[in-house]
């Protein structure tokens, strides 16, 4: 240090490589900033709201051991009426790797076709590689009108 | 000398005085091809060139009826498929020539890594070669999407969700490339980015960078040739060894056309978000040995979520891969290596194995 300021020659030069280097930096940081929060997608106001109804499903054209897919927001939920007659629903997002479940009446679980992992009528995993139960619904029947919510039944 | 001869004459000193056509000519002659017994795989690497090619020409023309949105881009292939003249043969020629690629692209990377062509000082060119192997597998992939039908729907799904899942950045990558929190078309938008603007631009400068280092160090010739102590044989490159390659060229363009012409690309159904994911859902061949060993992945290896372990084992193998030229100690002093050739046979071994497994095994029980 004490040397580098002895030296006028390498002190200017240590200064201009210092003021490069630092211009440079700083340009590289203006332009990568805003490129990378460029890239990153602004959150779309997704439907939060916790409570759907099914506008073209009514309860009797679900029968026992079916199944069908529902918008729930922006994301697909899966209605299911057990064989006991229950109607139950639950997120429809695999808990694997986000492919769509189907309902199997021949095997009576819940399905996902993408790499063959099961959920009992509960949305518990059961077979295969899924390492969370489904996303559990709540299901009210409204005279005609099924209505489906968001948080889980008692 | 005719007048013409004459004239041809005169262009030519014209443009050797402007761009040194000369400097080019003795270099184009004084470059000679190895012989020997494993030299058949020399024209591995001017065939995923010629390809590469073959997808640059049908992916320009594409984009004249291609349309990149939710909404327009399924009907617009439709529309290529059924209405435009010769669009049907275009997009089979554009699948068609993309998987044969990616085979003579493998190919071509085994018989460098069984033959230790990677070592030095062609480390190199393997490490450029490792990474245009990891572009057209991005190509593979972003292109699977653009005709937006289910099977590539939910196969991009499971894709994002993979990159999603990959330690500390997935989040970010994963919200990167799906340009949102879901595939959505947003997802379509981008990847078609990535697939004609983005992918093409690097791939260009790559194989630019990786022919200049073929040219600059010559073909390798296997270690167990040098070690032989048989007589060096050689053909000149212009035009014993072009010519060959061109034989090459003919022919995988014979085996395009007729896959092309007889096996043209599907389209299958239009995707649609509200519902469930089809059975028999499956990536590219090229990506099957992944899904397969994805499915038989527990869904928790030591408290960790199975598909997380396979993806970082994945990843530290892709490592491993490109590395090979540094950690091959005994190939770079030209000793026999008989453990990396161990190696890439059980590379190739697994990668046979589990794509068998992953097309013949019973989806569900």
């Amino acid at each position: 240090m004490a040397e580098a300021t002895l030296d006028p020659g390498s002190s200017r030069r240590g200064f201009i490589n210092w003021f490069l280097g630092t211009t440079a930096g700083a340009f590289l940081l203006s332009v990568l900033y805003p490129l990378s929060r460029y890239l990153d997608p602004p959150e779309v106001g997704e439907s939060t709201a916790g409570t759907v109804t099914l506008a073209d499903v009514k309860p009797d054209s679900v029968k026992p051991n079916t199944g069908q897919i529902f918008k729930f927001g922006s994301r697909p939920g899966i209605l299911i009426r057990t064989p006991a007659g229950e109607l139950r629903a639950f997120s429809a997002v695999c808990t694997h790797l986000n492919c769509t479940v189907q309902y199997r009446s021949d095997l009576t679980q819940i399905w996902c076709a993408c790499h063959n992992g099961h959920y009992d009528l509960n949305g518990k995993n059961v077979a295969g590689p899924p390492p969370r139960p489904l996303e559990p619904f709540s299901v009210n029947v409204r005279g005609t009108q099924i209505v489906v919510s968001k948080s889980a039944p008692a | 000398m005719s007048m013409r001869e004459k004239e041809a004459g005169r262009l030519w000193a014209w443009l050797d005085q402007r761009v040194g056509l000369a400097d080019l000519e003795k270099l184009a002659h004084k470059k000679q091809v190895p012989v020997h017994r494993h030299a058949i795989w020399y024209y591995l690497g001017g065939m995923t060139l010629f390809l590469f090619l073959t997808q640059v020409t049908t992916g320009i023309l594409l984009l004249l009826y291609y349309r990149p949105s939710a909404e327009e881009a399924y009907e617009s292939v439709q529309f290529l498929m059924t209405e435009v003249q010769f669009g049907w043969l275009v997009r089979s020629i554009h699948a068609w020539a993309a998987n044969l690629m990616i085979f003579t692209l493998f190919v071509h990377m085994f018989s460098v890594l069984l033959l230790k062509a990677y070592r030095s000082p062609r480390e190199v060119t393997w490490f450029s070669g490792v990474a245009l192997m990891g572009l057209a597998l991005g190509f593979g992939f972003t292109g699977y999407l653009l005709p937006w039908n289910e099977l590539a729907y939910f196969a991009t799904k499971v894709g994002t969700e993979i990159t999603g899942s990959v330690p500390v950045v997935g989040g970010f990558l994963g919200r990167l490339l799906r340009g949102g929190s879901e595939v959505t078309g947003a997802t379509l938008t981008r990847f078609y980015g990535i697939h004609v603007a983005v992918l093409p631009a690097l791939a260009g400068m790559l194989v630019g960078v990786h022919l200049y280092l073929v040219q600059r160090h010559g073909m390798s010739v296997p270690s167990s040739v040098e070690r032989s102590g048989a007589p060096r044989r050689a053909m000149p490159f212009v035009p014993n060894f072009l010519l060959r390659d061109l034989v090459g060229w003919l022919s995988v363009l014979a085996v395009l056309a007729a896959l092309a012409a007889y096996f043209p690309a599907e389209l299958g159904k239009k995707a649609d978000p509200f519902l469930p994911a089809p059975a028999g859902i499956k990536p590219e061949w090229y990506f099957m040995f992944m899904f397969q060993t994805l499915k038989y992945l527990p869904s928790y290896i030591l408290g960790v979520e199975g598909e997380i372990v396979g993806i970082v084992g994945f990843g530290l193998g892709g490592l491993f891969l490109l590395l090979i030229p540094l950690l091959d100690r005994r190939a770079a002093s030209g000793e026999p290596s008989r453990l990396f050739t161990w190696i890439g046979v059980a590379i190739i071994v697994y990668m046979v194995v589990l794509t068998y497994l992953g097309y013949t095994a019973v989806a569900t029980k």
